[in-house]
């Protein structure tokens, strides 16, 4: 019996409602992400309403009709596609997405499973939605998809190494690769004495912060590093064939996706949960909505920057990361380490 | 209806004196004179611009010589004209297309005059002098076709392949000639006088209303009053 | 021969492979980028042969949208043809329609009044403002930014407005006539037109911070598709693409005088370096100068008639002429050949983008594929102007 908000629940349970919270996560976290920004955001920084209708206060209802609208089409599957490829390649993105709300913790005591290695987990297990989109481009019997697949897949394995780089500057900080003890480290640290804030890692780390953004954006496909998804010559890229719910699979993947990462960071940089100075059931209950602010905000970022950049060119993209981010990025794991030892 | 009497014929009164050359375009003349020597069948000017006529085998020398000598680096276009009157539209009989203008059946000619039917026109410009001029040559119907500039302004590959695709007339020398606005099984060659404007053959001026029949009912004898017009 | 089915088996596989990687073979790839394309204005379809990533020659086929109007024009009246004019490059409208006017007006000796000229140029360097803006926010949308676009659209709405306001039509005003104008400007336009240039002003210093100030975008268009000045000339590609390569001719100061150029106080862009964002650079340059000389022309604009004495059938005596303007996408001609009738023998008409266009089987040679977005939206060509 595991004490659960004061109240004891058998192990079954537990498992179920975490199952029950995980899948129900990303829908939600996507939409959420979806409307607020992709939907509201973006029109209001180009000047015009975005939908105002559906649901009636400011079309709130926009993307669950989409989603409905998905799942009720029609599934068309190419004739020459690899079937049980085609049909496989949207599950094993979204299963990665999936995986990686394990170690996000939501509270000192609400996290599906807080592994010793977490940061370690999350970063390998994000990797694998490579596989998935190489077996999208693969499977679609169609040769832009398989360019778009391969273009896609260089870029993300280009840009896991300066994701994985910029966070090992926190891990130096905060002695421990799971999750809580970060957050516990950030909560209960002081800047310069005060402890008013706790110490969140993006004071000492930014330049790790500022790397995690970009090899994210990256990550997610997102302009300024969208020439995947956004070929102008090849329409959309590796997803060109597929339809209906599977689509939604891919789209749900990518906003799932983008949730997460933003959790990530506002876990590893800005604190996550933790509100300092509150500890106990109260961080339970207040832990999720703070977790949810961080998030919005860093999303916040992450979206702005998706509308305003043009985007980059295949080669200039590949440049950035193996001429700049990762050289930058171990220079900030040096510049952590000598601190940590010195000081 | 038309007014015959209001369409200006050529009177035979004196020619008035005709106005000098502007000072550019006299410039101009004299240095392609020199260079062409007995290319140049005539020359005229209009409204300020130099309009030179060349012979047929002194089409491409004379866009060098524009090019080298007067500086002109800048090629306008390269276009073709037909001097036959249009015959009327709808045949001769009484009525035919009333909305079109009637020309003059007389095959007049314009500035610089002209030998035959066709003609190919081009305009260079100068873009550091500010001068320009036009080249005109006679192409004869019997050997319809002319040496191809695009040597000397590359430019001119598409300007000739649409006077051939209009006109019909080859260009020696052109690499890769093929159809550029129509499509590759298209027969004829549309500005030519006498390839008619479809449209109004298959739909006469002022165009009948297609009235469908109610389920039922005879077709109506008389066709709509003149509502049709826009199917153009 | 008969074999057992383990080597029919291997024999399948063996064929599939084969099958496979003549498939995925990258050189000799042909890549079909339209006609309908979300990156080309209109039904343009360029057949480009690519090795892996880089072009190796590139065909752009046209006339999805010829109308034939050459043809058309030896069928119609003059009145009738300035309707027809306005649609050849649908963007700028009205600066369509002025070559034409003055041709037909030279050939009968006729001259608008200078209320009619003044007015005309305010008109023509309208549409110069709308199109250019659009194509600020319209090329960084082909680059990757979609948010310029949207203000690209918002600002030509108001040009559209005031167009419209006097014109009655935002995109097809045909408001000319042969010795004027249609009818005289409504009240209050000149202070609207006042309010709209600010706002004009403010938004190309917008576009300037956010997309000539980016680095990515100046990454995306430096030393992408130069044009040589002499290789321009000799293709015919003119206006601000020949500006961008430093070529110092402007018909509006250097042509044959026509509205009221000679008599403002303006100044011709140029940029030494013929590359994507050099055209870019030039047109938001040109944006402000265009507004600069309306503000000119609002100040000085006079009073009288905009309408002079023309019979009310118009037959234009015989001759021939060739007016050339400086229009938004380059330079736009008529040659006019008329033998005294209501409408034109010939007339030849020379269109900016045709030329234009006749650069990319040139200009495409070696570039990267995201590149050919790039070079052809900062052609910036409108389909009507190529096919008329």
């Amino acid at each position: 019996m595991t004490p659960l908000l004061a109240v004891d629940v058998a192990w079954g349970w537990i498992v179920a409602i975490k199952t029950l919270v995980v899948l129900s996560i990303i829908p939600a976290g996507a939409l959420i992400l979806g409307y607020v920004f992709l939907l509201k955001m973006m029109s209001h920084m180009q000047s015009r309403l975005g939908p105002m209708d559906p649901g009636g206060f400011h079309g709130w209802f926009q993307l669950i009709g989409d989603g409905i609208k998905f799942i009720q089409k029609e599934d068309i599957i190419p004739e020459q596609a690899d079937r049980r490829v085609f049909m496989a390649a949207p599950v094993v993105v979204l299963i990665s997405t999936f995986l990686l709300y394990i170690v996000v913790p939501a509270g000192p005591r609400l996290v599906v499973s807080d592994l010793q290695m977490g940061v370690f987990y999350a970063l390998a297990v994000s990797s694998l939605s490579v596989i998935g989109i190489l077996m999208a481009g693969w499977g679609s019997a169609n040769k832009y998809a398989l360019l778009g697949a391969l273009r896609a897949a260089a870029q993300l394995i280009a840009y896991e190494l300066p994701l994985v780089l910029a966070v090992v500057g926190v891990v130096i900080q905060a002695g421990s690769m799971s999750l809580q003890d970060i957050v516990h480290f950030q909560q209960d640290g002081s800047l310069f004495g005060w402890s008013g804030i706790g110490f969140p890692l993006i004071f000492t780390q930014i330049l790790g912060f500022l790397i995690f953004l970009i090899a994210a954006q990256a990550e997610l496909t997102q302009t300024p590093f969208d020439m995947p998804v956004a070929e102008s010559e090849l329409v959309a890229g590796y997803m060109v064939e597929y339809t209906g719910f599977r689509f939604l699979f891919f789209f749900m993947g990518e906003f799932g996706t983008a949730f997460a990462f933003a959790g990530i960071a506002a876990t590893l940089f800005l604190g996550g949960w933790s509100i300092p100075h509150v500890h106990g059931t109260m961080a339970d209950v207040l832990g999720p909505i703070v977790l949810f602010v961080k998030i919005m905000l860093v999303s916040f970022l992450i979206f702005w920057v998706r509308f305003t950049y043009p985007r980059f060119r295949e080669d200039q993209l590949q440049a950035l990361a193996w001429k700049y981010l990762i050289p930058l990025s171990l220079l900030n794991i040096l510049a952590t380490g000598i601190f940590k030892v010195v000081l | 209806m038309t007014d015959a009497e209001d369409i200006p014929i050529v009177e035979p009164e004196p020619e008035p004196e005709p106005e000098p050359m502007p000072e550019t375009a006299a410039r101009l003349l004299a240095q392609l004179e020199k260079e062409l020597k007995d290319g140049i069948i005539e020359a005229a000017h209009t409204f300020g611009d130099l309009v030179v006529r060349v012979a047929p085998e002194a089409w491409r020398k004379a866009a060098e010589v524009a090019r080298d000598k007067l500086e002109c680096d800048y090629l306008s276009f390269v276009s073709g004209i037909d001097w036959m009157p249009a015959p009327k539209v709808g045949g001769d009989e009484a009525g035919g297309d009333t909305s079109a203008p009637v020309q003059p059946t007389e095959t007049t000619y314009g500035v610089a005059g002209s030998d035959g039917r066709f003609q190919v026109f081009a305009r260079v410009q100068s873009t550091t002098r500010h001068h320009g001029l036009t080249l005109k040559v006679d192409v004869d119907e019997a050997a319809f076709s002319l040496s191809s500039w695009v040597p000397v302004y590359p430019g001119a590959d598409w300007h000739e392949r649409e006077t051939w695709e209009m006109f019909g007339i080859d260009f020696d020398g052109h690499p890769g000639m093929r159809h550029l606005y129509l499509p590759a099984e298209f027969e004829g060659h549309p500005l030519r006088k006498d390839f008619p404007l479809l449209s109004r053959e298959i739909k006469p001026w002022p165009g009948l209303v297609d009235v469908e029949p109610m389920p039922g009912e005879e077709p109506s004898e008389e066709g709509g009053t003149g509502q049709g017009g826009g199917g153009e | 021969m008969t074999v057992d089915f383990r080597t029919e088996a291997l024999m399948q596989k063996h064929l599939a492979d084969a099958r496979i990687n003549v498939e995925l073979e990258t050189e000799g790839m042909v890549l079909n980028l339209g006609p309908q394309h979300p990156a080309t204005h209109g039904t343009l379809r360029v057949v480009v042969k690519l090795d892996g990533e880089r072009v190796v020659s590139a065909d752009p086929v046209i006339g999805y949208m010829h109308r034939g109007y050459e043809k058309l024009t030896e069928f119609r009246t003059y009145p009738q043809i300035t309707t027809l004019i306005n649609r050849i490059d649908w963007l700028s409208s009205f600066a369509n329609e002025v070559p034409f006017i003055h041709a037909a007006e030279a050939l009968m000796g006729v001259e608008a009044p200078p209320r009619a000229e003044y007015i005309r140029t305010i008109l023509t360097e309208l549409s110069r403002i709308a199109t250019f803006v659009l194509f600020l926010g319209e090329m960084a949308l082909q680059v990757g930014a979609i948010t310029p676009a949207f203000y690209g659209f918002r600002d030509r709405e108001h040009v559209l407005n005031l167009i419209e306001a006097a014109t009655g039509g935002r995109f097809h005003p045909n408001f000319n006539r042969i010795g004027g104008l249609k009818i005289d400007l409504p009240s209050g336009w000149i202070d609207d037109c006042r309010r709209v240039m600010k706002k004009i002003f403010d938004s190309v210093d917008e576009f300037e911070e956010l997309v000539v100030g980016n680095e990515i975008f100046e990454v995306r268009t430096r030393g992408v598709g130069v044009i040589p000045p002499g290789v321009g000339a000799g293709y015919g590609v003119s206006g601000s693409n020949l500006r961008a390569s430093g070529v110092d001719w402007d018909l509006r100061r250097d042509g044959q005088p026509y509205l009221v150029y000679r008599d403002l106080d303006w100044k011709v862009w140029t940029h030494p370096d013929g590359d994507s964002f050099a055209r870019y650079w030039v047109r938001m340059q040109e944006t402000r100068e265009s507004a600069r000389m309306v503000v000119q022309m609002l100040d000085g604009l006079p009073a009288g008639p905009v309408m002079a004495k023309v019979p009310r059938i118009i037959k234009v005596p015989e001759g021939e002429v060739w007016i050339n303007t400086e229009n938004p996408l380059g330079e736009m001609g008529y040659y006019l050949f008329s033998k005294g009738a209501t409408g034109p023998f010939r007339c030849k008409i020379r269109s900016a983008s045709f030329s234009n266009v006749s650069i990319l089987p040139w200009l495409l040679k070696g570039v990267y594929v995201p590149d050919i977005i790039t070079i052809l939206a900062s052609l910036y060509f409108i389909l009507g102007d190529i096919d008329r």
